[in-house]
C-alpha cells in the first residue's frame, strides 16, 4: 500500500465519517479493488471501526474485496435484458472464459460480473468491457469481442473469486 | 469560460436575448445523441467522423456540431438530426457522414435509406413529429433533449430555462409555490405516487433545521432508464426544480443521489452544477433574491435497497444504506435526523413546467387522480424500443402498438411487465387498460418508476417471477425476517418448479408466503416482492400447473424441461450447427441429417440460432 496515496485521496474529501463511501470509491478506482490494508489504514485515519468500513465495503456491490482482473467484463441481467437473452450470454462468456461471474482468469485478465442493468436498456442483451458497451449481443459474437481485450484460449481456466 | 452573475430576473432574460442573437437560426446544425445508448452503438466515431469531414470541406466554421443527450430511440442509434430542417436520421454509421454532409447538408437533399422506414406502408418519414414512434408521445419532459447540449447551459437558457425559478423567486412566497404544486396534484414519480405538495409542505412544517432536499437518481429498476435520460440529457431541468423545491421548503442544501452505473450522468450533472454555479444559479443570493442555495453530487456504490428514501439517507451519511422501521418520515427526520424531501428525478424535472405553465394547465392532462405526463421505459419484446413519454390516460394498447410497433416476428403478444420488482404482469385481456397510477394497482401492477417490459409467447411466465424473486434475493437488505426467509423460500420452490422438481400444494405455498410478506415486512421491497409472483399465478395460472404437472415450459424457455432436436425432414446437412456447437454435441456429414447428442448438449441454444433452415427444434 502506497500511504501517500491513499492520504491524497482521503485529503481530497474531508476527513469525516460521511465521506467513507466516496473515499472507497475513490481507492477503488486507483487500484481497482480494496486491498485490506488500505481498508485498516482508512478506518485509523478516519477513527471509525474497522468493521463499518468493512460493513460498507460488503454492502455495496460496486465493491470488490478481491482483486479483479485487468480487464471487467459485465453483463447485465436487468430485466430488459433477461428477456432478451442475458443469461446466455453470460454462459458463453462463462464457458469463453472458463470462469463462473464474479471469478478471475487465472492470468489475471478478466473478471466476469453480472450487472442489473446498465441503462441502455433498449439495446438488450448488453454486455460492457471496461467502459465499452456492446449492445444487441448475439452469443455468437461474445469470443469475438473478447478477443479484442486480448482473449486467447490460455487466458481461460479459473483464478480466484471476487 | 467566463460567466457573468444573473442578478435579477431581467438579466436572466438579458443573457437568454443575448445568447439567441449570437446564433443565427438558420445555421446548418447538426445535433447527435451522445447519450450512453447511442454511444454504445459506436455515437463517439460518428462524432469525430463529422468533424473531420466537415473540415476536410473547409465547412467547420458554417456547421455547428451539437452534441446532446438521449431523445428515447435508443433502439434505432445513433441518432442524428439536422437543422434547421429538422431531418431526421436512424441508425447512422460513421459510413453514412460522408454522404450526408455531401447530400443533406450541401445539396439540401434527404438521404433516404437513413429516415424511419414505416414497415407496413413503405413510407419514409423526414421529422421527428411524423415517425410513429414519436408522433403518438406528448414530450414534455425529453423533447428538449435533442435541443441541448447538457454541456452548456446556454442552450437550456435559451429555451426558456430558469424561467420557472426567475418566476418563483421574486413573484411567489414559498407558500404559494407548494400550493402551486399542490394544485397540480404532482404525483411522485419514482414509485409510490405520493402527491409531491403534501410531501414538501410537510418538510417545510417539520420542524428542525437544517432542511435538506434531495434527488433521487438511484433508478433501481432493472429496464428502466428514463431517469438516467433526464440526468445525462437534460440536468438543468432537473436542478431548476430542485432549486424551485428548496426555496419553497426552506432548504439550503441539496443532494443529488446518482446510482454507480451512470458514469456519464454524473459528469454531465457536475457540470451543469458548475456552470449553475458560475451564473448565480446556486449559491449566495440566488438572482438577488436573498435566497441561498447548492447541491452537491453523491454516486450511489451499488445497491437497489439504496433506493428507498430511509435507505438512501443512510447511505447519504456514509452508513450501509439500509431501511429504517417508517414509525417517523423522513420529510420529518431524514438525512442527519433533519427534515429531509426526497423526489425522484422526474418528479423535480416537471416543476419548472408547473411553475410556468400553471397548475390548470398541468392538470389539464392525464385522468382524473393522474396528472400530466409519464416516462416509459418500453423494452423487452417490441419492435420500437425506448423511453416514450405520454400522458396518463393513454392505454397500453396505443404504447405498445402505435408507439412501439407491436411485437417482433409476428410473435404473439403475451403479458406486460410494469413496475419493476414491484410491479406484476399484465395479461392480454386488459391491454385496453388506461395506464395510470390507480388502474395499474387495481390489476395488481404498479406505475413503479415507468418500466414496461413487453412479453411474447416465448417468455415464460414462471421463469419471469423467478427472476424478480432472485433479484430481490440478492437485494434484500436482510434486516427483517419475512423479507430475507420468505424470498429465500420462494426463490427455492420457483427454482425447483422451473427445474422440473415442482409439487402439487407449491402454489398454494407461494401464495401464503406472499401474504405474510405483504404484510409483515419492514420495507417496500419486501412488501410488494410478491406481486411478480402473484399476478403471474393469477393471470397465467396454467403456465405453472404445465411446469408442476406436466414438467413442461410451454414457452420453452426453462432449460430442465426443454429438449433440442434436429428435424431431419428440414436439416440441409450444411454443417453450420455442427461447427457452432460449443460442447461438440452434434454429429454429422456434409449433406446428411445431423443428430444432437442428448448427454453432451448443454442448452445452451447456439444450435438453434445458427440454424437458418429452422430444422432445429425445441420440444
Ligand atoms: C426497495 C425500494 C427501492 C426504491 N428505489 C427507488 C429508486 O431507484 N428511485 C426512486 O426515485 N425511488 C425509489 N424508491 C422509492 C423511494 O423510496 C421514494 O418513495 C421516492 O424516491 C420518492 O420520490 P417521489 O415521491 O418523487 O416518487 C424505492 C423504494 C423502495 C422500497
Ligand atoms: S423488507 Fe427486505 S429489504 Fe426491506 S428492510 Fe426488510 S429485509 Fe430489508
Ligand atoms: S444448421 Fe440446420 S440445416 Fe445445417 S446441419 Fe445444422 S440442423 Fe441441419
Ligand atoms: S436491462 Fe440491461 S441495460 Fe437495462
Ligand atoms: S441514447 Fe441515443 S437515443 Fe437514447
Amino acid at each position: 500500500m502506497d500511504e501517500d496515496k491513499i492520504d491524497k485521496i482521503i485529503e481530497e474529501h474531508r476527513t469525516d465519517k460521511s465521506e467513507l463511501i466516496p473515499i472507497l470509491q475513490d481507492v477503488q478506482a486507483e487500484y481497482n479493488w480494496l486491498p485490506q490494508d488500505t481498508l485498516r489504514y482508512i478506518a485509523k485515519r478516519l477513527q471509525v471501526p474497522l468493521t463499518d468500513v468493512f460493513g460498507i465495503a460488503t454492502f455495496y456491490k460496486s465493491f470488490s474485496l478481491k482483486p479483479r482482473g485487468k480487464h471487467l467484463v459485465r453483463v447485465c441481467l436487468g430485466t430488459a435484458c433477461h428477456v432478451r437473452g442475458g443469461p446466455r450470454i453470460l454462459e458463453t462468456a462463462e464457458r469463453i472464459l472458463g470462469i463462473k461471474t464474479g471469478e478471475t482468469t487465472e492470468d489475471y485478465k478478466f473478471t466476469l460480473e453480472s450487472v442489473n442493468c446498465l441503462g441502455c436498456c433498449a439495446l438488450g442483451p448488453v454486455m460492457v468491457v471496461d467502459n465499452e458497451y456492446y449492445g444487441k449481443l448475439p452469443p455468437t459474437k461474445v469470443e469475438k469481442v473478447l478477443h479484442k481485450y486480448g482473449y486467447t484460449s490460455l487466458s481461460s481456466g479459473k483464478g480466484g473469486e471476487t | 469560460m467566463n460567466r457573468r452573475k444573473i442578478k435579477s430576473p431581467s438579466d436572466l432574460e438579458k443573457l437568454r436575448q443575448e445568447i439567441l442573437a449570437k446564433r443565427d437560426p438558420k445555421k446548418p446544425r447538426i445535433a447527435i445523441c451522445a447519450g450512453t445508448g447511442c454511444l454504445a452503438l459506436g455515437a463517439r466515431k460518428v462524432i469525430t467522423t463529422f468533424k473531420e469531414e466537415l473540415k476536410k470541406r473547409g465547412l467547420e466554421n458554417e456547421v455547428e456540431i451539437r452534441e446532446t443527450g438521449c431523445p428515447g430511440f435508443c433502439e434505432k442509434g445513433t441518432i442524428v438530426v439536422i437543422y434547421p430542417e429538422g431531418i431526421y436520421y436512424l441508425q447512422v454509421q460513421p459510413g453514412d457522414v460522408p454522404e450526408i454532409v455531401e447530400k443533406t447538408l450541401v445539396e439540401k437533399k434527404h438521404v433516404e435509406r437513413l429516415l424511419y422506414t414505416d414497415p407496413a406502408t413503405n413510407e419514409k418519414a423526414i421529422h421527428e413529429d411524423e415517425i410513429p414512434f414519436y408522433k403518438h408521445q406528448m414530450r414534455l419532459l425529453i423533447g428538449n433533449n435533442i435541443k441541448v447540449d447538457p454541456k452548456n447551459i446556454d442552450d437550456y437558457i435559451a429555451l426558456g430555462g430558469y424561467r420557472a425559478l426567475a418566476k418563483a423567486l421574486p413573484e411567489m412566497t414559498p407558500e404559494e409555490v407548494i400550493e402551486e404544486v399542490k394544485r397540480a396534484n404532482l404525483r411522485g414519480r419514482g414509485g409510490g405516487g405520493f402527491p409531491a405538495g403534501r410531501k414538501w409542505e410537510t418538510t417545510r412544517n417539520a420542524p428542525g433545521e437544517p432542511k435538506y432536499v434531495i434527488v433521487n437518481c438511484d433508478e433501481g429498476d432493472p429496464g428502466a432508464f428514463m431517469n438516467r435520460a433526464l440526468m445525462e440529457g437534460n440536468p438543468h431541468s432537473v436542478i431548476e426544480g430542485l432549486i424551485i423545491g428548496a426555496y419553497a421548503i426552506g432548504s439550503h442544501e441539496g443532494f443529488i443521489y446518482v446510482r454507480d452505473e451512470y458514469p456519464l450522468a454524473v459528469e454531465n450533472t457536475s457540470i451543469a452544477l458548475g456552470q449553475a454555479r458560475e451564473y448565480g444559479l446556486l449559491g449566495r443570493d440566488i438572482m438577488g433574491s436573498g435566497f441561498d442555495f447548492d447541491v452537491k453530487i453523491f454516486r450511489g456504490a451499488g445497491a437497489f435497497i439504496s433506493g428507498e428514501s430511509s435507505a438512501l439517507m443512510s447511505s447519504l451519511e456514509g452508513k450501509v444504506g439500509a431501511p429504517k422501521p417508517k414509525y417517523v418520515h423522513t420529510s420529518i427526520k431524514g438525512l442527519w435526523n433533519k427534515p429531509s424531501n426526497l423526489n425522484n428525478v422526474e418528479t423535480w424535472a416537471n416543476i419548472p413546467l408547473i411553475i410556468n405553465k400553471g397548475a390548470r394547465w398541468f392538470t389539464s392532462i392525464g385522468t382524473e387522480g393522474s396528472k400530466g405526463t409519464k416516462i416509459f421505459a418500453l423494452v423487452g419484446k417490441v419492435n420500437n424500443t425506448g423511453l416514450v413519454e405520454v400522458p396518463f390516460g393513454i392505454t397500453l394498447r396505443e404504447i405498445i402498438y402505435n408507439i412501439g410497433g407491436g411485437i417482433p416476428n409476428n410473435k404473439k403478444f403475451k403479458a406486460v411487465q410494469t413496475g419493476g420488482p414491484s410491479g406484476g404482469c399484465i395479461p392480454e385481456r386488459f391491454i385496453d387498460t388506461a395506464v395510470d397510477f390507480d388502474e395499474l394497482t387495481k390489476l395488481g401492477s404498479m406505475m413503479g418508476s415507468g418500466g414496461m417490459i413487453v412479453m411474447d409467447e416465448d417468455t415464460c411466465m414462471v421463469d419471469v417471477a423467478r427472476y424478480f424473486i432472485d433479484f430481490l434475493v440478492d437485494e434484500s437488505c436482510g434486516r427483517c425476517v419475512p423479507c430475507r426467509e420468505g424470498l429465500e423460500r420462494m426463490s427455492e420452490i420457483l427454482n425447483d418448479i422451473c427445474e422440473g422438481r415442482g409439487k402439487e400444494g407449491d402454489i398454494e405455498l407461494l401464495e401464503e408466503l406472499s401474504e405474510v410478506m405483504k404484510d409483515t415486512s419492514m420495507c417496500g421491497l419486501g412488501r410488494t416482492a410478491p406481486n411478480p409472483v402473484l399476478t403471474t399465478i393469477h393471470y397465467f395460472r396454467e403456465e405453472y400447473d404445465a411446469h408442476i404437472k406436466e414438467k413442461k415450459c410451454p414457452a420453452h424457455v426453462c432449460k430442465a424441461l426443454i429438449e433440442y432436436y434436429i428435424d431431419a425432414e428440414k436439416c440441409t446437412g450444411c454443417l453450420a450447427c455442427l461447427k457452432a456447437c460449443p460442447e461438440g454435441a452434434i454429429a454429422g456429414e456434409k449433406e446428411k441429417v445431423h443428430v444432437i447428442n442428448r448427454e453432451k448438449c448443454s442448452k445452451c441454444g447456439i444450435c438453434y440460432d445458427t440454424c437458418k433452415f429452422g430444422a432445429v427444434i425445441i420440444s
